[in-house]
Parts: C-alpha cells; structure tokens; sequence
C-alpha cells in the first residue's frame, strides 16, 4: 500500500453580507413566487386528460372495418409475434349464413389479449397481414381481477370500433365473385 | 427389402462448377438434394410418375463436348474440358444423371426462369396466406420467396375459382389456390389406382375436379392433402385448427396394423392436431392411411380412462397396487398380452409372468387386409412379444385356450392389458367368473368388469419400440405429456413385478440394454440407438421364415 498524498486546502472565510444569510433567502424565494405565477406543467390527471400524440401505443384491440366485417381472420401471426406471449387466438371458420360468408372463410372462434401481460411493443399491429389489430389512444385500464383483464374477442371489438379499410380489399372480392355468378 | 449394402453404381456429375459423386439412375432433382442442393420443383414427386408440367425445376445442362469426327474431347485454350451447354433450359426431374453431366443452377437463365415460372403461378394466385393451411409448409410460399421475383406485373382481375369444394368425406379443395401440377391426378390414377380426381376446363380456367358421379372417398383420399405442394387440398379435420409453425413434431408409428407405418405426430401444448405420414421407403414410402391419422382422437376421447379404480371406485395408484397384489398373490394368474404393447412392455411384462409364475396368453386382432397399409393383423406389435420371448409361439398363447383355464378352474385372476377380453375370444360368462386385473387406457366391457384398473397411457403420450410385419424395429416418441391420472404402463408393470421380488428397473436405457443382452433374435440392433427409419431384424427375419403369420402381403410386404 503506498500513501496518498493530499493537498489541503484552506477554506475562505465568509464576506460579511454572506453571514446574513439573506440574500440566499430571497433569491430561493423569488424561485419559489415564480413557479406559483408560472402556468402549471402537470394535470390534474383523473379530470384533465393529456391530448395523446399520434402513433401513440395503448391498448391494442380489433377493429372492423366499414361495412361490418371482421378484419381479422385468424392467421395468428400475432400470437406468433407477441413477445410476451399476451395474445390467444382460436381459430374458426365463418358462419356460411353469415352476409360476408360468399368472400371470407376465416375468423377468430374467440381472441383474447391478456393486458397484463402485454408490454404494448406494437408488434401485433406490425405483423398483422389485414390491419386487424389496432393499437388505441387508450393508455389506463383497470379492473377489479386479473380474469377481468384478460381481454375476449367481444370486449377488443367494442373498444376496437371501426378502422375504415382503405383497399376495400374483400369489397374486391365480392365483386369478382358477383361477376362470376 | 433386406438391408444388403450393396454400393450403388456412383456417377460423378458437375453442379455449379463443383463435382460430386451421385447415385447413377436417378434424376437431377434428386442427386442434387442428395448433396444438399435445392431444385425447386412443385410437380415431381419421388413416389409418383414425372409430370414435368411445372417448368419450376429448370436448370441449364451441358456435356463435354467431343470431335464429331474423331470423339476426341474438345479442350479449352487452359486444356478443360469445354462444355456444350443446351441453348435452353431443360426439366430437372425429367434429366437422368449420367457421366460428366453439367448443370448450372443459379445462372441468370435459371433464374429467369424460375421467376417467370413463379410469376404465372402467382398471376391468379389468391395470396390468401393468412387463412391458408398451407402456409408455413406451402413450397410456393417458400419458392415465391426464394425465387421469385417480388413484385406482380399483373394488373388484371384474378380468375374466381370454387373454394372450400367438398371433393371427399375428408378432403376439401380450394381451386384459386391450385398450381395444377396434377400430383393428386397421379396419386388417385397410380397409387389408389382408381382414377377419382381430373382437370377440366383449359388455360388459366383449369380446375381440379372429380370426375362425374366420383368422389375422393376410400381410406388414402387424405393423401392428396400430403402430396399437394400448395394449399389447395386441405384436410377437413385440420382445416382452421392450428398454423403449422406452432406444431411441434414427433416422430411414432401408427398403431393401426402390423404395417407400422411412420408417422409424424404434430403438437402443441399438449394437444395434437394431425397426424401425418413420415417417409420410409421399406415400409409405407410416403403414404398413410386416413384412419391411421384419426388415431390421435383416443387421447381425448369420452371412455378415455382418468382414474385407477378398485371395485369401481377411484383409489390412488397405491391402493391399486395393493389390491392387484393380493389378487395375484392367491395364485392361477394368467396374463393376457397384447399386441398394442410396445416391446419394452412386452419384455418388462415377460418378467412379471416369470415373477408371478403366470401363462401368459397374447390377444389377435385380424381383420381384412386392404392391400396397400392396412394388414390382417391390427396390432403394431405382436412380433414384438416372439422376439421378447414373452410367448413362444401365437397359437399356444391364443384367448380360447384361457376361456378352457378359466372353466376348467386352474386361472382365476386375469391380468389384461389393454384389451377387450370377449372381443377377443372369452365368452362373458368365463369373464364374470374371472377376477380380471385391467391395465389400458380405455373403458371397455372388460374394464367394466374388472376387480382392478390402472389407467395408462396411449401411444403418444409415451416412448418406445414397435416391430412391424418385415420384422423391422421401428421407435416412437412421446408427442404429449401423460394425461392427468394416467401411469406409464412400464410403470404399473415394473411395480407389479417389484412386488413379487423381481427386482426390474424400468428406465427406457436400462430396460433396452437387458433387452439386447437377453433376447438373441435382436441381433446387433442397439434399442436405444433405432435409427428414424428404423433396423430390419436379420436374425428374426432369418429365425421366422418357416412360420405361418396372418399377413398375406402390403405395400412392402410380400408373403
């Protein structure tokens, strides 16, 4: 172990309006009148709510799309992608009564979204072939179980609504179908 | 059918300027796959006859050119060989390998080729990825991505076609998605030999259909779902159920007949989806049957057995054991084997009879052959109990003679496993008076009337061995962890046999190291090491070729 060699400095002595103490006083109380006059930066948040940017990632839900149809059909891609494992999918096939049952075949039997284990990454929406899957503006969910949280096909579509499709892409098919017949 | 190693005749071919040594005889899809290199190729099939309808596999060809004159080779200024390369591209299914054969594959006309062929294809291609069965084992979807070009230069509307046809009881076709490279036509007309399946209509309109009055009935129709390369025959049981890239794969052996035909069993989380057939050229080539792929059913089935019972009320494992020992304590115990055992069972169940001084009796299950995977004897593994020495031979184990035991009063409890015993030739009287001692998965009359049961676990929720009619040593693996209230067999076998001074050690590694050293019609067969295909048994072969089986001949199986 070798010594340390330190270098002692001697501390000045305080000037005479430093002993007062009060010009420190009054400089930390203009700080403090300044903010009370300022406007305030935070929220009175259950009553104020933050305007959300756009692109913003909430809770992710289904959407349909104008006329009505399921968006999605169950390709599970993003179950597959879901790197916290929060989406379920069971797959099923349309109802052949169903109006839209002439172009589509496929759609969820029953889709569930544990948000408490979703780490809104928006990789759902990413991967999701038919824009099925929407990340809202929707940031503070609550409930009273964990069962509550698990989110079920009808709940993603009732928060979902309607994100209106702009390929019209099954409207095409139906078409072609119509012409066909 | 023995597995003579005769060397096969090697030609020595060049593949993109590098030579290898290929097998002589088989096309240049196939010598290429056997060095690791990919042709892709939707029409050709190794099972079926060459269609070359595809144009998928093109690939450039050239030989040594050579004097016409005098057949000296033609040398380049550096003294190799020059090639003649073929102005066009040519099939590779349908190019033979031969001496000093030339082949590009990645050259810019190959893959020119490749695109323009993907990009037709793709022209009235529905791109229904997201609601297709296919995707994810789809060869379009993996050359569309591999080979193809990217983009569509099609701006027309594509061409309306039949989905989701009902073509058969099990099969479902979606024409949209056909690249009609008419294997299933093939199938039906060369394997099935029944023509069922045909294209109608020309050009881009061309369908798949079945031909007037016909449908895709019989018990291989599901085959077309297998030798489909795109998603246009689906599997009605399969169809919507799960994505293939969640599936995980095992490798068994269906259970439905002595043909032991190979199996792929495809799970998830404990659940399975399908069942589909595994390549093995010395036993079901690329086929199965459509009853074998329901089999995965019994796992979840209604009389599916959950719980071990004791006079027909649930008790736990123990008090089972316990039960059953003082059955068998009190003497004339008789074993009923079956052949739905794996040999591992079979050999730890030899070593209960001799612990316990029991006969042991093996049940048949014969029915009709049906020529192709099907066979008279509908057990995997009845061989399986000749080779264990479990018995010595089928007729002096047979279920009528143990119906004379139990009348004649010299067998009172009866030890089955996983068998009906009036299906298998007791009468109903001779099993009341029996105390029977049921050891299977299911609820059956026999169960029903056992003093004991111990429920155990199906084919795919366990491991082992099963020897097919060639006397060949096939493996199975688990696919599924053991339903709730379920024991391995070799588990209520062993604590049986330990309690009457046995002293078995059921471990899978154990048990089949005593199998080899113990059984001699083994051979070298090393049971913890049967390769996927699985071992053909010389010596058994050898030791049974004078005795009388059930089978009259399969697919690979002549008598």
């Amino acid at each position: 172990m070798s010594f340390q060699q330190y270098k002692v400095l001697k501390r000045k002595p305080l000037r005479w309006w430093e002993k007062l103490y009060l010009p420190q006083i009054l400089m930390g109380l203009k700080t403090t009148f300044g903010i009370m006059i300022r406007k305030p930066v935070t929220l009175k948040y259950p009553e104020e709510r933050p305007v959300i940017p756009k692109g913003y990632r909430g809770v992710p839900t289904l959407v349909k799309d104008q006329e009505g149809r399921e968006k999605c059909v169950s390709c599970q891609l993003c179950e597959f992608v879901c790197p916290a494992k929060a989406i379920r999918v069971t797959p099923g096939e349309v109802d052949p009564d169903s109006p839209h049952a002439r172009v589509q075949e496929k759609a969820p039997a029953e889709f569930q979204i544990n948000m408490l284990r979703c780490i809104y990454c928006g990789m759902c929406q990413e991967v999701c072939p038919e824009s099925a899957i929407h990340l809202q503006d929707i940031y503070s969910l609550n409930g009273y179980s964990r069962e509550s949280l698990v989110l079920n096909k009808e709940q993603l579509y009732k928060i979902g609504g309607t994100l209106p499709d702009k390929e019209l892409k099954w409207a095409k098919k139906d078409n072609a179908v119509a012409e066909k017949h | 059918m023995s597995d003579v190693s005769t060397k096969p005749e090697l030609v020595s071919i060049n593949i993109d300027g590098k030579v290898y040594q290929v097998a002589a005889k088989q096309n240049v899809v196939e010598a290429a796959k056997s060095v690791g290199i990919e042709i892709p190729h939707y029409c050709y099939h190794p099972k079926l006859s060459l269609a070359g309808s595809c144009r998928m596999c093109l690939v450039e060809i050239g030989m040594p050119m050579r004097d016409r004159a005098t057949g000296a080779p033609i040398l380049n200024e550096d003294g190799s060989p020059k090639i003649g390369w073929m102005p066009k591209p040519a099939i590779a299914c349908g190019t033979t390998v031969s001496p000093n054969l030339h082949i590009k594959t990645k050259s810019p006309m190959v893959k020119a080729s490749r695109e323009g062929v993907t990009e037709f294809l793709l022209a009235n291609h529905p791109l229904d990825c997201p609601i297709c069965d296919q995707a994810g084992e789809c060869t379009l979807q993996e050359f569309s991505s591999e080979y193809g070009r990217g983009v569509s230069r099609y701006r027309d509307v594509k061409n309306v076609k039949p989905r989701a046809k009902s073509i058969g009881p099990r099969v479902s076709l979606n024409n949209e998605r056909c690249v009609l490279c008419r294997r299933c036509v093939r199938f039906c007309r060369e394997v099935l030999k029944k023509p069922v399946l045909g294209a109608v209509q020309r050009g881009s309109l061309t369908q798949i259909d079945c031909f007037p009055g016909m449908t895709l009935d019989g018990n291989y129709s599901m085959n077309v779902v297998d030798v489909c390369p795109v998603g246009a025959m689906t599997s009605k049981d399969f169809r919507f159920k799960m994505r293939v890239w969640f599936l995980k794969q095992t490798k068994s052996i269906c259970t439905e007949s002595s043909v032991g035909v190979n199996t792929t069993v495809w799970s998830r989380e404990g659940k399975i989806y399908r069942i589909t057939p595994r390549r093995n050229d010395a036993v079901n080539d690329t086929w199965m049957s459509d009853s074998g792929r329901m089999v995965y059913k019994i796992v979840d089935s209604d009389n599916r057995l959950h719980d071990n019972y004791r006079a027909k009320s649930t008790v736990v494992f123990e008090e089972a054991v316990d039960a059953a020992v003082a059955l068998i304590s009190e003497g004339a115990v008789a074993i009923v084997a079956s052949g739905k055992q794996s040999v591992e069972e079979q050999f730890a169940l030899k070593k209960l009879a001799e612990a316990t001084q029991a006969k042991v009796y093996l049940t048949a299950n014969l029915d009709d052959n049906d020529g192709l995977l099907i066979s008279e004897d509908r057990s995997p593994n009845r061989r399986g109990a000749l080779l264990t020495g479990l018995v010595k031979d089928f007729d002096s184990a047979r279920i009528e003679d143990l119906g004379k035991a139990i009348d004649a009063g010299t067998v009172k409890t009866v030890i089955c496993f996983d068998d009906d015993l009036c299906a298998a030739g007791l009468t109903e009287a001779q099993q009341k008076v029996a105390r029977i001692i049921y050891v299977g998965t299911h609820m059956v009359p026999t169960s029903e009337a056992a003093k004991v049961v111990f429920a155990t676990r199906t084919v795919f929720e366990k491991a082992g061995s099963f020897i097919n009619q060639n006397f060949r040593l096939q493996r199975f693996d688990a696919a599924i962890p053991g339903t709730a209230g379920t024991m391995d067999d070799l588990e209520v076998i062993a604590t049986l046999a330990n309690r009457f001074g046995a002293k078995l050690d059921v471990t899978l590694r154990t048990l089949r190291n005593a199998i080899g050293a113990e059984c001699p019609l083994f051979g070298n067969a090393d049971l913890n090491k049967i390769p996927d295909e699985g071992v053909e048994l010389t010596e058994a072969v050898a030791a049974f070729a004078g005795t009388a089986f059930p089978e009259t001949g399969s697919l690979h199986y002549k008598k």
